[in-house]
């Protein structure tokens, strides 16, 4: 055929579900294997680069899915964390127990939040949900209950049918399923009714309302299920890391999640993981740039905005 | 203290505070109302324009000390070097994206933000700035309450610059191209306004008020850092919501009533503490969901 | 009782009056056209129908219902549906996906039911399929369903606004100026469409336009307003020959449209 190469028929290849599902499959297998030739340190850098990917499409639901730009991200992941680690050291509840009541807690925050906000221009939603993370990060750094401004400490490390998961290895695997099921959902939900609802709010409000479709709610849906998956992220987080502080859940934390999502090409389930491993592997790679960290990362985003706002990962071909 | 003393001391707190937020609520509302954008990066403006007075005001302190007239002349400089920066910006990095959905300008705006703060960071690393002056510490002591000369310096100097803006935009011609602009900008555009040139004029003039409030506030805290962008972007940002944003007169009166209400608020108990934060977000958060015109804004309609 | 019920119906803007004291009726089964020269507030109209602007006074009732000041999505759902002037097709989206979107306030299933794609939720996607390429194909674009929506010529977009409109199933149905920008052939082709939405469809129209002749041949009932207030009504005879209407046209450039 005149003008095919390589990467056109790889790409014709990968065009039918199955033979796509080929592929993930074999990533799957490949990301499942990998404890047994990596040692500690590369396996705890994988270990966070899936938590991002968790924190990365939740967010990428809210900013990708649904248009929203929230500044506040890391508030449901602090809220995630915070209730479990609360309920199991100072309550001594067992951690699955917490999960749910975790879950609960940051849908609340983010129908509490969302609820009366969601209706805002969007340059005004941006400001409101900075405005309310940087709140539950001061409430976090103030009430004795979440330990102040040094947090919590001593919370228990789960054990499942008997197992206790302490080792790097356990936490790569739980957070790598919890990225697999953060995947699954986001892509059902993506070719659903609410998924073309998001999208069709995304692109034109106003005849999204004269086609029926109720904008403030549909923006609530995305807002509530992000804050779902970021309050699962922070429950995880907080049994790996037996301990939290509220200087985990920054504003640049909240941007830094913003980053991956942008980076890989926001609204792409493969872009947004992409950019989470950027994100996670990138200082790691460049390790003497320590300070200059969030500089990079600032240049890297206006490069991005300016010359590649779909991200890296390519757009999906539509027919012309 | 006596009640009364109290409130003459909070008074002139809050005049100095409020003139602060003025001058950079200003920028923030001006930009919003010629081009309908929140300039994440305007707060930055404010630090970088702090930085760059310091910058100056010790390289010329050799020859023209550092009391008011190194500090007169640094204020200048940096008013015009950051206003320079502010177009460049604008240029570099909104004009491109004024085609693009609404999200893609305002994330663009959050990493101009990002590298301007963290390229501060990286130079100063992380550290506080001492801004060394030589202005002494005399003032009028009325009993209880004293107010130094430096506070009432500082305050007519926001006020001065207050009234130039303000005769700029009402009597002069490119101040009502800019007032038409924020109305129609096709209508001015077929009118032969050279709209382009008046948004960067409108940057430019914006961002330098925010450089001589970051100077104002280096010489009266004495101190710099890099993050000081992020919190009086906030609250600038709050007080342009209280005036109405889009409305200059609004920026002004907002940015008069946050510095009053957080000079009197620091004798309230719960208010005054590390709660302090807390409340002005939550007011914010308040004013925008049921308020969102503030005091002399005007309701938009959104014509289908 | 008529389908739609609009009495003493006032919006102003700042001062300015746009819409003052408009009463008029739009019985079930019928075209009905709202007419007036450029600026007399027609789309103003539209949207206080729709829930896009919020009147002053007046009721406006639907199917029995007041239905003033309530929000555009609600309003959709109870049956009126609307095309826009200025076409608001969602443009990176397909044909179909635009059409698709009528079809969300018919049905419902939410989250729950998209992450688990059950039963309930599979056969709702079939039908949301079904009555979306139902729609294409009564105005003859079913062939480029899985085409980007901005990808095609103008004429074609403004069928699938009307698609788009048909498949929240209304009973009444707004069309804001759907001439506007279409050849001869075209229009008369959209002739044909208006009176097939009414014949087969049983949905009401009612219309704004500019093309006279479209207007005089498809309705049975017109309403004149000029400076938001009504000054004529009646079949397409009286209006023509009403020396009010004619006046009202004559004195602005839409003159040489009238005649």
């Amino acid at each position: 055929m005149a003008g095919s190469s390589p990467l056109t028929s790889v790409s014709d290849w990968l065009r039918p579900q199955q033979n796509r599902m080929i592929v993930l499959m074999g990533l799957a297998g490949v990301a499942m294997l990998i404890p047994l030739v990596a040692n500690n340190y590369v396996l705890e850098v994988l270990t966070n680069a899936w938590f991002y990917a968790i924190l990365c499409l939740g967010l990428n639901i809210v900013v990708g899915y649904a248009g929203l730009l929230d500044l506040g991200y890391a508030a449901f992941f602090a809220v995630g964390a915070y209730t479990t680690g609360i309920l199991t050291s100072k309550f001594g509840v067992n951690f699955w127990l917490t999960i749910p009541v975790a879950v609960s807690c940051s849908m609340l925050a983010g129908l509490i939040i969302g609820g009366p906000t969601l209706r805002l221009r969007s340059d005004y939603l941006a400001i409101v949900t900075l405005g309310f993370g940087e709140i539950v990060r001061i409430i976090a750094r103030n009430l004795e209950i979440t330990g102040g401004a040094s947090g919590l400490i001593g919370i228990d490390r789960p054990s499942i049918f008997g197992l206790e998961l302490s080792r790097g290895i356990h936490f790569y695997y739980v957070f790598l399923l919890l990225a697999i099921l953060a995947c699954f959902i986001s892509y059902r939900l993506q070719n659903s009714r609410l998924g073309r609802a998001w999208q069709y709010v995304r692109e034109d409000e106003d005849a999204a309302e004269a086609m029926g479709i109720g904008r403030v709610a549909v923006k609530l849906y995305a807002y509530v299920i992000g804050a779902m998956f970021g309050g699962v992220a922070g429950c995880f987080f907080a049994a790996k890391m037996t301990a939290i502080s509220p200087e985990t859940f920054t504003f640049s934390q909240s941007v830094l999640i913003l980053l991956g999502v942008v980076l890989g090409g926001m609204g792409k389930i493969p872009g947004v993981i992409i950019g989470a491993f950027a994100l996670v592997l990138f200082p790691e790679v460049f390790r003497g740039l320590g300070s200059m960290r969030m500089l990079i990362f600032g240049i890297v985003m206006l490069v991005i905005m300016l010359y590649r706002p779909e991200g890296i990962w390519p757009q999906k071909q539509r027919e012309v | 203290m006596s009640t009364s003393d109290i409130i003459l001391q909070q008074l002139a707190n809050g005049l100095i505070l409020g003139s602060f937020y003025a001058l950079v609520a200003l920028g923030y509302t001006m930009v919003y109302g010629i081009i309908k954008l929140l300039n994440f990066a305007h707060g930055d403006l404010y630090m970088v324009g702090g930085f760059v007075g310091f910058l100056v005001l010790s390289l010329v302190s050799g020859l023209m000390g550092s009391s008011w007239a190194g500090i007169l002349c640094s204020m200048v400089f940096s008013m015009l070097a950051v206003g320079l920066l502010g177009v460049i910006i604008q240029r570099i990095a909104y004009v491109p994206m004024l085609q693009a959905p609404r999200l893609s300008i305002l994330i663009t705006a959050l990493a101009v933000s990002m590298v301007l703060s963290n390229g501060v960071m990286a130079i100063t690393d992380g550290e506080y700035l001492a801004f060394n002056t030589d202005l002494g510490y005399e003032g009028l002591d009325l009993g209880n309450v004293f107010i130094s000369y430096t506070q009432l310096v500082l305050v007519v100097s926001a006020a001065l610059l207050m009234i130039i803006l303000y005769l700029f935009v009402h009597k002069t011609l490119y101040g009502k191209a800019m007032r038409a602009i924020a109305i129609d900008q096709d209508a001015c555009r077929l009118m032969g306004i050279n709209v382009n040139r008046i948004i960067a004029l409108t940057f430019f003039i914006g961002s330098s008020l925010a450089a001589a409030a970051g100077v104002m506030a280096g010489v009266y805290y004495g101190s710099l850092h890099f993050f000081m962008g992020f919190v009086i972007g906030l609250k600038a940002f709050t007080a342009a919501v209280i005036g109405g944003i889009g409305s200059i007169p609004g920026a002004m009166l907002g940015g008069l009533v946050l510095g009053l209400l957080e000079a009197f608020g620091t004798q309230i108990p719960f208010v005054g503490s590390e709660w302090k934060d807390v409340f002005s977000f939550g007011l914010l958060i308040l004013l925008l969901i049921f308020k969102p015109t503030g005091l002399l804004g005007k309701t938009e309609i959104e014509r289908m | 009782m008529a389908l739609l019920e609009v009495a003493n119906l006032g919006l102003s803007f700042s001062g300015l009056q746009v819409i003052q004291k408009l009463s008029f009726e739009v019985e079930q089964g019928t075209i009905a056209s709202l007419i007036g020269p450029n600026g007399a507030g027609k789309t103003s109209v539209f949207n206080c129908l729709t829930g896009f602007y919020r009147p002053d006074s007046g009721r406006i009732d639907f199917n029995g219902h007041s239905i003033i000041r309530r929000k555009p999505h609600k309003i959709t759902r109870a049956g009126m549906a609307r095309t826009f002037q200025n076409l608001r097709l969602f443009k990176s989206m397909t044909v179909l996906e635009n059409v698709k979107s009528g079809m969300h306030c018919r049905t419902s299933t939410g989250a729950l039911g998209a992450v688990l794609q059950t039963g309930s939720q599979r056969r709702e996607e079939a039908l949301i399929t079904s009555v979306s390429e139902e729609c294409l194909a009564f105005v003859g674009l079913l062939d480029r369903k899985d085409r980007r929506a901005d990808t095609l010529p103008y004429g074609d977009q403004r069928r699938v606004e009307w698609a788009r409109a048909l498949a929240t199933k209304p009973k009444l149905l707004l069309l804001d100026e759907p001439a506007a920008g279409l050849n001869f052939d075209e229009k008369k082709e959209l002739i044909t469409l208006i009176l097939r939405i009414r014949d087969e469809l049983g949905i009401t129209i009612l219309l704004i336009e500019h093309d006279m002749g479209l207007v005089m041949k498809v309705s049975e009932m017109i309403t004149v307003i000029d400076y938001g207030a009504k000054i004529a009504e009646g079949t397409a005879e009286d209006v023509q020959n009403n020396p009010k209407v004619i006046e009202a046209y004559l004195g602005s450039d839409d003159g040489e449209e009238f005649l």
